[in-house]
Formats: structure tokens, C-alpha cells, sequence
């Protein structure tokens, strides 16, 4: 795994960015606008396996 | 009493013709026996039917119908299938009367997001795709078959039984005036989808069945469009769903659309329902107040589903009746011409008394294989033009909204069209050659390369029902060991031509059945050859060895192995 991570100011800003965005999504259209970030996000990763990795991740304690 | 459709069915582009039912086996004294019966004169069994009789064979079609298939159906074949209809003589008649094609097109929100363009070399006759409704095609078959007279074409005959016992079937069918008996020692059950052959033994297809189901319709209408594969997803008048439209000869379009879960498909067929929806999308290809004209339609649903062996004692299944594969990608019937053409070689030379153990076993092991790839491939593109459950629609919504800027999921778009299959893992591919020190030309496996060798002569043209040995060479005769083998060879009836590929303008080369003048270097190029180098290809067009420097004792190893005898 990459050791690349962002510092807490940028966590912070990814946080309310991320928060905005779904707000600016119609509601309904909020999981369509997760998962194209999801893809953007996975095509910037450039890492199939990291990305399950993730995926496994973000699935725990839902 | 069977009783198939007296009446011609109706079309606009199509004049059906309805043939006599044959009845004169019913109360004949004695019980024939054939050595192979054909169940089904579709595009498969009758391919089939003339395949065999390339190598003498005779065979009997039965078919319950007393004319060809109702509708368009098949409309799309590849250039494989091509290459294989020309083996069997009607490939000039499809490419006349077909429409040739290379492109296709995905949009989205009136945004062309993908277009794919198969790649047409000028060593190719044909073109990547061919569209013809099926009905043409099975007449030009039909033709074909009643010409030969190898080939016996039983109109109205339906089996409603099928018992083995040791070396034959026999078969029970009903026909117009009252039944009859016949056996065979080979049955190729040919009869698709709903076959009534694997329904006869019992026998259980594996794999999935997709929820989305489609409308198919033709209609003909005059647009103004060339021919290459419209696809349009999400379209405004029929939400998340798709549709696909293809130019038919004749001023015909097959539209496909995706129906609404909930729809039955009484409801889906209605008139109102239909003129409502193909109004809708024509309006999408810029048509208003469309004036048109219904000739077929039907509803079809994915599945990817195969038995799971293709030969079950003297019964050996083939086409829609061995698998039922997905639409999209073409791959329905030229799934089933690759089945057959592997077939046939393998039963004629085993009826002959030429072929090893394992030749026909093979059949079964590269077809099934073949079939669970495509499946595994076939998966894929439909998952992708039917999302199966709430997930995959949530993903493919997001890459067709990403699709209208990123280019990087664009391809997902790829229906991945059927190719010819690679036997790369074949029984019959030599272990001894030099396939693996190749750096081009086609491998162990694979079809051969078509070569345009004049204006209007390609390789392909040169082929006929036997091996091939192309060697590749510069002097005047061909080595005589390699010689002595081919002629051994020959005396046991094994089926072997030699075409030598000349370097030099050599005219006449001895110990050659036939020449390819490649003074240019052209096809040596193509193949990765020297002189020296040989290809030895089976009879149905597939590479089982390849050398750089041939002799005559590996030449005969190749052809024992490509016969089934390891």
C-alpha cells in the first residue's frame, strides 16, 4: 500500500467537500454521484487490488 | 398425427416456400438404417448435412416444418462464419445478397460515447460482419442440400422418440399422414433452442438466465442511415433501459428494446404497445411521423447456458440445442457453424475408420469449451446491457453518466463480438513442433490467416474437406521424406493436400498438390515462415502444428496426434 496520505487539513477538506457534493446531488441521485466517484476515484488509485482492498474496507460496520 | 404449417408463413422481404412432406417411409416394409440423421435443417444441421457430404458422407435431414424458420433471427454473421459457409458452397450467395459491415455505435443522451471499428485487413474476403435475415440464409442452404445428392432432406418429420442401443439410435417420427421408424448410427440433434432431442434424453443445460428480457422487431421502413450497430442506452422514452438497431437487407431494421420489469410479453407485442415504442426510438434516429410497416417480432431473453458434454453415446448435440448463448455479441449462430465445422471432419473421418479414439471425443472438449468461454465473455456484455441486480445498475448508470466526458470507461461500452475460437489447449495440437519459437502468423489453435493471393483469390479459396500441409519453399520439389509420408498417409485414407508456397516463381513443384506463388514474401511474412517451414492445418481450417524446418517423420507425429490417437 502506498504510504501517500493526506494530512488532517486535507482530510478536513475532503470531508466537508465530500458533504457539499452530496448536498448538491437531487436526492435520489446521491449513490449514482458516490459511485462515479468511486470509478473517478479508482481510475486516479490506478490499483485494482488496492481498490477491493478499499472496497472491503468501506464495507465493514455499515 | 404431426401436422407443421401448410400455409407459407408471411413476410414482406421473404417468399416462403412450403414443401411436400415426406411420407413415403410410413408402412414401408423394413426399418432403414442410416449412417447419420440430422434432427433440424436450420442453418447448423444443414451446414452440418453439407459439410459431411464434402467428405462423402451421406445423412438424412429430418425437419418437423414443412418450410424455413419464421422471422429474421439470426441476422448478423461474422467472418468466420463466412469462411465457413464458402467451405460448404454458399458463402458467394451471402455475401450478394448480405450487407457487409465494421462499425458500431453506443450513445447516450444523444451523444455518440463509444464507437467500435472492427478491423478489416485487405487479406480478408469477407467483411467483419455480414447482416442477412436467417430465412435467406437457410435457403441458400436448402438449395445447397437438395443439389447434393448426398444429402436427403425430410420435410414435416418430427421425432417424438429416441432409443440407444450399442452401435445406433433409433428414432420414432411422425409425419401429415402417420409415423415411421428409422435408425441411425449417428444422430446430430441440430434442433435449437427448444430441442427436442435434449428434451427426448433428459438432459439438463448449466449456467444463467438473465432477467432482462427484449422485444426484437422488423419493420420495414426507408432510413436514410448506413449499416453498422446503433445502441442507445437510457433513451428518454424507455428509462434505463436498451436499445439496439441493425440495417437488415431490403429496407428492413431489426429494433430490439429492453421491456420494463414488470411487462409481460403479451403486453409488450400488443399493437398499441409496439407502434407507441418503435414510433419513440424512431424519433430518437431523427424520424418524425415515421411511415413503416411490421414484419416480424418476438421477445426474447438473455441466457448463457451449455450441456456440459456435446456427445452422449450415438447422439451428438450442436448449435442452440448444445448451448443457448446471448444475443448481444452476435453469437448465437456463429457459435454454432464454428460446432459444426468442427464436427464434421472429426465424424466423417471416424465413420471412415480414419480417425483415432479421441477424434471425436475432441468435439466435445473444444466445443464445451469453447461455449464456457463465450459465456464467461458473454456474461460481461450483458451484465453490462442488462444490469442483473440493483448494484450492477447503480455502476453501469455511473459509467454511462462518466462515459459523456471520461474516456477511460468507454470501452466497457465493448459488446466483445464472437471471434473464432482458439483450440489452444486442443488433444490434437502437436507437443513437438515449433509453434512456441513463432513471433507471427497464426498459432497452434487458431483458424488460419486469410491472404488475398490475387485480385479476386484468396488462401482460403484453396481449401477444401482434407488436411493441409503449406510448405513453404524455394527449390523445385518437395523433400522426399516428407513425401513418402504424405503419399504412407494417404494409402490410410487419411485426407492430406500439400500446397507448396513459392519463394522463386517455381512453376510446377513436384511432390505438391498445388502452388501459391508468394514471390513477394508476402504470406511467408505474414506466417513467420522460411523456407522450410511448414503449417499443417486440419481440415476445418484450424492450425495443429507449425515448424521451421519440417521432415517427414515429425509430419506424420502431427498428423497420428491431430487424428485423436493420444
Amino acid at each position: 500500500m502506498d504510504n501517500k496520505q493526506l494530512t488532517i487539513t486535507d482530510l478536513e477538506t475532503v470531508y466537508d467537500q465530500l458533504a457539499d457534493a452530496l448536498d448538491q446531488a437531487a436526492e435520489g441521485k446521491r449513490e449514482l454521484f458516490l459511485v462515479k466517484l468511486a470509478l473517478l476515484s479508482a481510475q486516479a488509485l490506478g490499483d485494482a487490488e488496492q481498490f477491493m482492498t478499499l472496497t472491503r474496507t468501506a464495507l465493514l460496520d455499515l | 398425427m404431426h401436422t407443421p404449417l401448410a400455409e407459407p408463413r408471411r413476410s414482406i422481404y421473404f417468399d416462403y416456400q412450403v414443401y411436400p412432406a415426406h411420407t413415403a417411409s410410413v408402412n414401408a416394409a423394413q426399418v432403414e438404417r442410416r449412417p447419420v440423421v440430422i434432427v433440424g435443417a436450420g442453418p447448423i444441421g444443414l451446414t452440418t448435412a453439407l459439410d459431411l457430404a464434402r467428405y462423402g458422407i451421406p445423412s438424412i435431414v429430418l425437419e418437423a416444418e414443412r418450410q424455413v424458420s419464421e422471422g429474421s433471427r439470426a441476422i448478423v454473421f461474422t467472418r468466420r462464419s463466412l469462411e465457413i459457409l464458402q467451405q460448404v458452397g454458399v458463402a458467394e450467395q451471402v455475401t450478394a445478397a448480405g450487407l457487409g459491415w465494421r462499425f458500431g455505435n453506443s450513445f447516450y443522451r444523444n451523444q455518440r460515447v463509444f464507437r467500435m471499428e472492427a478491423p478489416h485487413d485487405a487479406d480478408d474476403r469477407f467483411p467483419p460482419m455480414t447482416n442477412l435475415q436467417q430465412p435467406c440464409l437457410e435457403q441458400f442452404l436448402v438449395d445447397a442440400c437438395q443439389a447434393n445428392p448426398l444429402i436427403e432432406l425430410r420435410w414435416g418429420n418430427k421425432v417424438t422418440a429416441l432409443v440407444q442401443a450399442g452401435d445406433y439410435a433409433t428414432l420414432d417420427i411422425d409425419t401429415p399422414v402417420g409415423d415411421y421408424r428409422l435408425e441411425a448410427n449417428w444422430v446430430i440433434a441440430a434442433d435449437g433452442a427448444r430441442s427436442a432431442i435434449r428434451g427426448l434424453l433428459g438432459l439438463q443445460l448449466e449456467g444463467a438466465a438473465y432477467e432482462g428480457r427484449f422485444v426484437i422487431a422488423d419493420i420495414k421502413i426507408e432510413l436514410d442511415l448506413p449499416t453498422e450497430r446503433l445502441a442507445y442506452f437510457d433513451p428518454n422514452w424507455n428509462p434505463g433501459n436498451t436499445v439496439l438497431m441493425h440495417r437488415e437487407p431490403g429496407n428492413i431494421w431489426r429494433i430490439d428494446y429492453q421491456l420494463p420489469r414488470d411487462e409481460t410479453p403479451e403486453q409488450a407485442l400488443s399493437a398499441d404497445s409496439l407502434r407507441e415504442r418503435i414510433n419513440a426510438q424512431l424519433a430518437i434516429v431523427g424520424v418524425q411521423n415515421p411511415q413503416w410497416e411490421l414484419d416480424w417480432c418476438s421477445v426474447y431473453s438473455a441466457r448463457a447456458l451449455t450441456l456440459p458434454k456435446y456427445i452422449h453415446d450415438r447422439v451428438i448435440f450442436t448449435g442452440d440445442a448444445a448451448h443457448l448463448l446471448p444475443i448481444f455479441g452476435v453469437r448465437g449462430a456463429n457459435t454454432g457453424f464454428q460446432d459444426c465445422h468442427d464436427l464434421g471432419w472429426k465424424l466423417a473421418l471416424t465413420i471412415k475408420g480414419v480417425a483415432g479414439p479421441g477424434l471425436l471425443a475432441s468435439y466435445s472438449a473444444e466445443r464445451v469449451g469453447a461455449a464456457r468461454e463465450i459465456i464467461a465473455e458473454a456474461g460481461k456484455s450483458t451484465r453490462f446491457m442488462t444490469p442483473p441486480t440493483p448494484g450492477h445498475c447503480l455502476v453501469r448508470d455511473a459509467v454511462l453518466s462518466l462515459s459523456l466526458t471520461q474516456e477511460f470507461v468507454r470501452p466497457l461500452y465493448h459488446w466483445r463480438t464472437s471471434r473464432p475460437h482458439d483450440y489452444v489447449d486442443s488433444a490434437l495440437n502437436c507437443k513437438g513442433d515449433d509453434n512456441g519459437l513463432y513471433t507471427s502468423g497464426p498459432h497452434q489453435g487458431a483458424p488460419l490467416l486469410n491472404i488475398r493471393l490475387g485480385d479476386d483469390q484468396f488462401l482460403f479459396d484453396c481449401l477444401g474437406a482434407s488436411f493441409y500441409l503449406l510448405y513453404f519453399t524455394d527449390a523445385n520439389e518437395v523433400p522426399g521424406d516428407i513425401q513418402a509420408q504424405v503419399q504412407a498417409l494417404r494409402e490410410q485414407g487419411v485426407p492430406l493436400q500439400v500446397l507448396a508456397v513459392t519463394g522463386n516463381r517455381q512453376g510446377a513443384i513436384s511432390g505438391a498438390d498445388g502452388v501459391i506463388d508468394d514471390h513477394s514474401g508476402h504470406l511467408r511474412s505474414k506466417y513467420g515462415a522460411r523456407a522450410g517451414s511448414a503449417y499443417l492445418v486440419r481440415p476445418d481450417q484450424h492450425v495443429c502444428a507449425r515448424w521451421q524446418q519440417l521432415g517427414g517423420q515429425a509430419l506424420r507425429a502431427a498428423i497420428v496426434t491431430a487424428l485423436g490417437n493420444e
